[in-house]
């Protein structure tokens, strides 16, 4: 137990160095392999894409999004020691963050709702953004934007 | 790494802490859940816009460029950059180790390497915009074309800029917090006080800038 120079009483967290060092090796490497794992499907989309059918294309993207969950689990659990806490105050944390279920949920589905509802009331935006245009060239700034600088 | 509590604890019983951490790294651990929201309404908003356009631009042709190798390389200057963090992240976890330990050495060489780590970020992410903005893309500009040759809106690039640089400025304030560590350890200002609780609360910080670009990076540059 220590006590802190502003009276608050914790207790200390059992430690063990050479554990805690061993966690950390452990966790370094899932991270790194879950990374290269992504790069290598995102290597796989950038070579393929042509071939690889729009059903293959969400697959792969859905299994990169995945991934990246598998690795924020493990930075919050591990690397930010939330999982060594107690459950109440874990519970503090992850619950609010339940939020996000709805916020993302609700959000892209209104995104994807707009473009199908503009795409069949608007026919001349659908149109405008089915016109295949040339690529400005490198280094002209003859595109109508603004470029101030 | 159980944690040394007396069995029975009646932790609502008043005169200790009912979570086991103090104040200060509980009230860092409610701030990063706001700033998660903060960030989290950044990148829905960019995913909103993104499912209501018709098509969008394709990454591995905007970000295809690494110093001093030239062009064609998709998702290798993006790839150092996130090892690059994942690298500081642990040597951040080792400082904060070495705090538990008492071990002012360690303390102070795993905390210099993560700033350092933070630095190389940061210079990477400068390197990244100039390269971009002499390509012509800024807040307001954008020279990419749609995946499938139609011409983009500045979507696109606003948003790229705006949580890059948002994502940045954690960075930047992340690396001066560390910098502040390691002054405060080197004048023995931890060793006086008897614990490195602060730099566990630093290290929550560090972590969370860590986190969001596990999210900024697959979402920017790999889907």
């Amino acid at each position: 137990m220590h006590q802190d120079n502003n009276t608050e009483i914790t207790f200390h967290h059992e430690y063990d160095r050479e554990a805690s060092r061993k966690e950390v090796i452990k966790i370094t490497v899932i991270l790194s392999v879950i990374t290269l794992i992504e790069l290598a499907l995102g290597f796989w989309l950038y070579l393929s894409h042509q071939s690889l059918g729009p059903f293959m294309v969400h697959l792969i993207k859905g299994v990169i999004l995945i991934l990246m969950l598998a690795k924020a689990f493990y930075i919050v659990a591990y690397f930010m020691h939330l999982k060594h806490e107690l459950r109440n105050m874990i519970m503090t944390i992850v619950v609010p963050l339940l939020l996000f279920v709805w916020f993302i949920i609700a959000f892209l589905a209104d995104g994807n709702s707009y473009r199908n509802l503009k795409n069949t009331y608007d026919p001349y935006h659908k149109e405008q953004s089915q016109k295949k245009v040339e690529k400005a060239e490198h280094g002209s700034k003859e595109t109508d934007t603004k470029v101030g600088h | 790494m159980a944690q040394a509590v007396p069995a029975e604890q009646k932790w609502w019983s008043g005169g200790k802490s009912p979570f086991n951490v103090e104040y200060g790294k509980l009230m860092m651990w409610y701030f990063l859940m706001s700033d998660a929201f903060t960030f989290g309404a950044f990148l829905i908003s960019y995913g909103t816009i993104r499912f209501a356009s018709n098509s969008w631009p394709d990454p591995n042709e905007v970000f295809q460029s690494f110093p001093g190798l030239g062009n064609g390389l998709p998702l290798m200057f993006v790839s150092l950059m996130t090892f690059i963090l994942i690298i500081s992240s642990v040597t951040m976890v080792l400082a904060v180790q070495a705090g538990h330990a008492m071990d002012k050495k360690a303390v102070v060489r795993n905390l210099v390497l993560t700033i350092i780590g933070g630095i190389a970020f940061l210079s990477c992410q400068a390197w990244e915009w100039t390269h971009l903005h002499h390509e012509g893309a800024w807040w307001g500009s954008n020279p990419f074309l749609n995946a499938d040759g139609t011409k983009a809106t500045t979507n696109f690039t606003n948003f790229f800029f705006t949580i890059t640089g948002f994502h940045g400025f954690h960075v930047f304030s992340g690396v001066v917090i560390n910098i502040i560590m390691l002054i405060m350890t080197l004048n023995n200002v931890f060793e006086r006080k008897g614990h490195y609780l602060m730099i566990e609360k630093a290290g929550l910080y560090w972590h969370f800038v860590d986190l969001v670009w596990v999210f900024v990076f697959t979402v920017f540059y790999l889907v």
